[in-house]
């Protein structure tokens, strides 16, 4: 390997490992906030550029339904909900924010589907109709089990990973899609080139995080999701609602993989099941962090993102194992240098 | 009829019923059963590792598979019998299981299913491209199995192995756990202190518990190449790892035979759904996943037990036997009268700044009851901690028996003689009374995994469970020893603590608040029995807040405030020096 090789597998991998970043900072929010390893948090990437592909080939994205049908779940779980706790009127303010809410950019998509519209208002559409997926699953499926342990929340979003899959293949179908290239730019750096694709993914992923961490900062939405992941009951005595944190916490780390999806949209062909892989990918890099922090993930994502470039380059038929494999390794370190763990409660019934 | 008659009778028409099925069922029914048999077999293992030893893992598939491909390979390409096969499939997945176990179960809670996907999708990538292992065409041509003269190959000839391997299988993990290991698995579910505390190593524990789950997965893969006479990579892949544990989940965790209810269940529903949904949808087949997930996340949200609780109410409940005598487990020789038991000296823990114990010392005579009192946030429990090895101490020695046991761990110090109660009772609430007393036994008995599950272990059970009866009748719960330990109020946990610390055959005890939430009555029984203890030559440690039963009954008082010792000394001078005065009451002027 020539050491131009060497450069251009590392702008390669800084580029991948940026979304990374994002897709890992998405993770560790929803992980820290509410305790739920999000393993389908790749779907909702693949489901982004799948319906920003879907649009720009006029079609209409498979996320209208997805969406519609979620949001229709989502309204009978809180209407049953509401009605069991002997609570009827809190149904309507719960069938607004479940369903017309999310139905909004959904009616929209289905209005101007097969329209020729610009890029200006397909991107933010495109953003705006996968946002909702994260917040309904939550409600759906997640939060009637707030209270449950780590695992059975894990074991639960093992099964949601099986359940999106179907539901994206029965809405977008088995033919994989590439997005058009955001800008095309060629930058020449003496005898290095990179792309403005590759600037813009770095450059947004550095302005997400950046902001992800003045809204931690400066914000009192912020502080409450730092004082829940801090500790949760302690939140909830200074009147911190757990389920408006979850909610929070999943819209943000949402919106971070609808992003990354129209980030990573052009540079690799979709299918209605490449997200798991990304989310796992994602999960590598969070646990170099521990799952725990920000910087770390960051750090832990950039590093996966170029390990699988230079995999890929020596063998593309073992990059997955390699980049797998990787956390063996990783976890054997954290294992000796954390030493005696937690009493965490492994309970699987309850 | 009694019954256990009755439930011996069930077990024997089930298995007549099976055993008649090849001549009363379709070659493609017995094609169901043989898929059930062999996807319950790694479901019996994830029930163990999972409902039982508290474990996830997602990975099982990768298991099945390295055996099945250690088996295809060695029989096609080396012209091996199966049998050698069984061999070296089975060597391979405990030796990659032991292997990965080493690297992550010492790590707690989600790391361990984090990374069992992640070498779940290694080891099918690594299947897949493997030139050796025919790629993502696999092998072909696997050899049937023959036993003796008598060829396996066709369905039902090969369904009486599965079914067989199948029982032998399950009864072998039910002995399993309900022997000395067995129990000591059951005790992983919760917080490791209290389990190391008893001298369990939780480490090998779970590793073992990790390596029988993939053994039986292995096991499974045999099977499964020998059936199928074909392996690719498909089988093997993550999709199905996750599918052997919504078995297990789906039949009920909690029990053994909850393996095979949720193998047959998902099985069936598969077949139907097979059947049925290429009716409405263009892409049918792999709908079923939506159907899956929705089942799932509704099992897991309103039925966490699974199926088994429900089937359990229809089958009739044996009575436990009684605990009869037996010759009582080999005592310890306890220390002559006087001679010093333990010795702390200048004991230091820090908390970040905080100094929690600040160079105390005191000493514990053989024969002794000790009573360490102070205001709360004193250090007393820090100090008992450090002395049971829970906490590592900054610095200072702490001797037990002659040992130094400053830096010794929390199984060692069991070993040597130590026992100790909790101040949050630390129990497992879901596992009987007698069994959680016969947790404190594990020391004193020898019996190992193998011997368990051969159920060659009876005649030392038999002594451990006249020992931990005795303790518990000894503590004043002579009621029903199957009652399960959650069903007993605070204070009388903390007697069950008593009678676990106990059955450990102790030098010296420490007992952590054992009288909080006693009724006086019961404190007067718990004060009488302290006192027998004392007459038998065990030495006791106690921090108490009554300080009419404290007074009453020790021997020595050592105060400790803020972290120091502040005096000691007998039970008549510490109630009237005003220094102990002022820390409970505040000063005087």
């Amino acid at each position: 390997m020539t050491p131009d090789i060497g450069l251009i597998l590392g702008i390669d991998g800084i580029a991948t490992g940026s979304i990374y970043v994002l897709v890992g900072l998405g993770l560790v929010l929803i992980f820290s906030v509410t305790r739920v390893v999000f393993v389908p948090f790749g779907d909702i990437v693949a489901f982004s550029a799948l319906t920003l592909a879907s649009m720009q080939l006029g079609r209409m994205p498979g996320t209208v339904y997805l969406v519609a049908t979620l949001a229709i779940i989502a309204c009978l779980v809180e209407a049953l909900h509401h009605l069991r706790r002997g609570q009827p009127w809190r149904i309507a303010r719960g069938l607004l924010g479940y369903g017309l809410l999310p139905l909004i950019p959904a009616a929209i998509a289905w209005r101007i589907a097969g329209t020729n519209s610009p890029a200006w208002l397909q991107i933010p559409l495109a953003i705006a109709l996968v946002v909702p997926i994260g917040p309904l699953i939550e409600r759906i499926a997640l939060r009637p089990l707030a209270d449950a342990s780590v695992l059975l929340l894990l074991v639960v979003s093992v099964a949601l990973t099986f359940g999106l899959s179907g539901l994206g293949l029965l809405f977008f179908g088995p033919e994989g899609f590439r997005t058009k290239p955001l800008t095309s730019q060629i930058f020449r750096f003496g005898t290095i080139v990179v792309t403005s694709q590759t600037l813009l993914m770095v450059a947004t992923a550095a302005v997400f995080s950046l902001l992800l961490f003045i809204f931690f900062e400066r914000t009192l939405s912020g502080k409450a999701l730092r004082a829940t992941s801090v500790n949760r009951i302690g939140a909830r005595i200074v009147g911190i609602r757990p389920a408006n944190t979850a909610m929070l916490a999943f819209l943000l780390a949402s919106l971070l993989g609808a992003i990354s999806g129209i980030l990573i949209g052009p540079t690799t062909t979709f299918y209605y099941d490449s997200g798991f892989i990304i989310g796992l990918k994602a999960f590598v890099g969070a646990i170099i962090g521990g799952l725990m922090s920000y910087p770390g993930t960051a750090l832990g994502a950039l590093f996966i993102g170029i390990l699988e470039s230079f995999a890929s380059f020596w063998n593309s038929a073992f990059k997955e194992v390699v980049v797998f494999g990787v956390l063996i390794p990783v976890l054997l370190w954290r294992s000796l240098s954390l030493g005696q763990v937690d009493e965490e409660d492994a309970e699987i019934e309850g | 009829m009694t019954a256990r008659a009755a439930m011996v009778l069930l077990a024997i028409a089930v298995i007549a019923l099976l055993a008649a099925a090849p001549f009363c069922l379709s070659s493609f029914t017995i094609t169901l059963l043989n898929y059930i048999g062999i996807y319950a077999l790694v479901a019996l293992g994830v029930v163990l590792l999972t409902g039982f030893g508290g474990l996830t893992s997602f990975g099982q598939a990768a298991f099945v598979g390295i055996a099945a491909y250690a088996t295809a390979w060695l029989t096609t390409t080396q012209g091996a019998s199966p049998w050698l096969g069984l061999l070296f499939a089975l060597a391979l997945t405990g030796l990659v299981a032991a292997l990965l176990g080493a690297v992550t179960l010492r790590l707690g809670g989600h790391y361990l299913p984090l990374g069992t996907v992640a070498w779940g999708l290694s080891i099918f990538f690594l299947f897949g491209n493997l030139e050796a292992l025919g790629r993502h065409n696999g092998i072909a041509s696997v050899p049937p199995i023959f036993l003796g003269p008598i060829s396996l190959e066709s369905t039902e000839t090969i369904y009486y192995l599965i079914w067989g391997v199948l029982i032998v299988a399950t009864i072998a993990v039910a002995n399993l756990l309900e022997s000395r290991e067995g129990r000591a698995i059951r005790s992983l579910r919760g917080g490791v202190v209290m389990v190391e505390s008893l001298g369990i190593n939780v480490f090998r524990i779970r590793l073992v518990t990790f390596v029988l789950a993939a053994l039986l997965a292995g096991l499974s893969g045999w099977l499964y190449a020998h059936m199928s006479r074909f392996v690719s990579p498909t089988p093997f892949d993550l999709r199905m790892g996750i599918q052997y544990l919504f078995m297990a989940i789906l039949g009920g965790s909690g029990h053994i035979l909850g393996a095979v209810v949720g193998a047959g269940l998902i099985t069936l529903l598969q077949n139907a759904l097979q059947d049925v949904l290429p009716l409405f949808f263009r892409d049918g087949e792999q709908l079923e996943v939506i159907v899956f997930a929705v089942v799932y996340v509704l099992v897991l949200q309103f039925a966490r037990g699974g199926v088994m609780p429900f089937v359990l109410r229809f089958v009739p409940h044996g009575k436990k036997p009684a605990i009869t005598a037996a010759a009582p487990l080999p005592r310890r020789a306890m220390p002559a009268g006087g001679t010093p038991v333990l010795t702390v000296e200048r004991l230091l823990k820090r908390f970040g700044g905080l100094e929690a114990v600040s160079r105390v010392g005191f000493e514990v005579r053989a024969g002794e009851i000790v009573g360490l009192i102070g205001p709360n946030g004193a250090g007393k429990s820090t100090v008992f901690n450090l002395i049971t090895g829970a906490l590592p101490s900054d610095d200072g020695n702490i001797t037990f028996l002659g040992q130094n046991i400053t830096r010794a761990g929390q199984r060692y110090i069991a070993k040597a003689g130590i026992a100790r109660t909790f101040q949050h009772v630390k129990l497992r609430p879901s596992m009987s009374l007698i069994d959680n007393v016969l947790l404190g036994t594990y020391l004193r008995t020898r019996c190992g995994f193998l011997k368990g599950a051969l159920r060659l272990d009876r005649a030392e059970e038999r002594r451990a469970r006249f020992e931990a009866a005795t303790q518990l009748r000894r503590v004043g719960l002579a009621g029903d020893p199957y009652d399960l330990a959650c069903n007993l109020p605070l204070g009388r946990q903390r007697i069950l603590e008593v009678a676990r610390a106990l059955a450990a055959d102790p030098a010296l005890i420490i007992l952590d608040e054992p009288a909080a939430g006693l009724s006086r009555p019961e404190k007067m029984a718990l004060a009488e029995l302290l006192r027998t203890l004392r007459q038998e030559g065990v030495t006791i440690l106690l921090v108490e807040h009554d300080v009419e039963f404290v007074m009453g009954l020790v021997d020595r008082i050592v105060v400790m405030d803020f972290g120091s010792k502040l005096i000691e000394g007998p039970p008549a001078a510490v109630r009237a020096d005003p220094r102990v005065q002022e820390a409970y009451l505040g000063s005087v002027a």
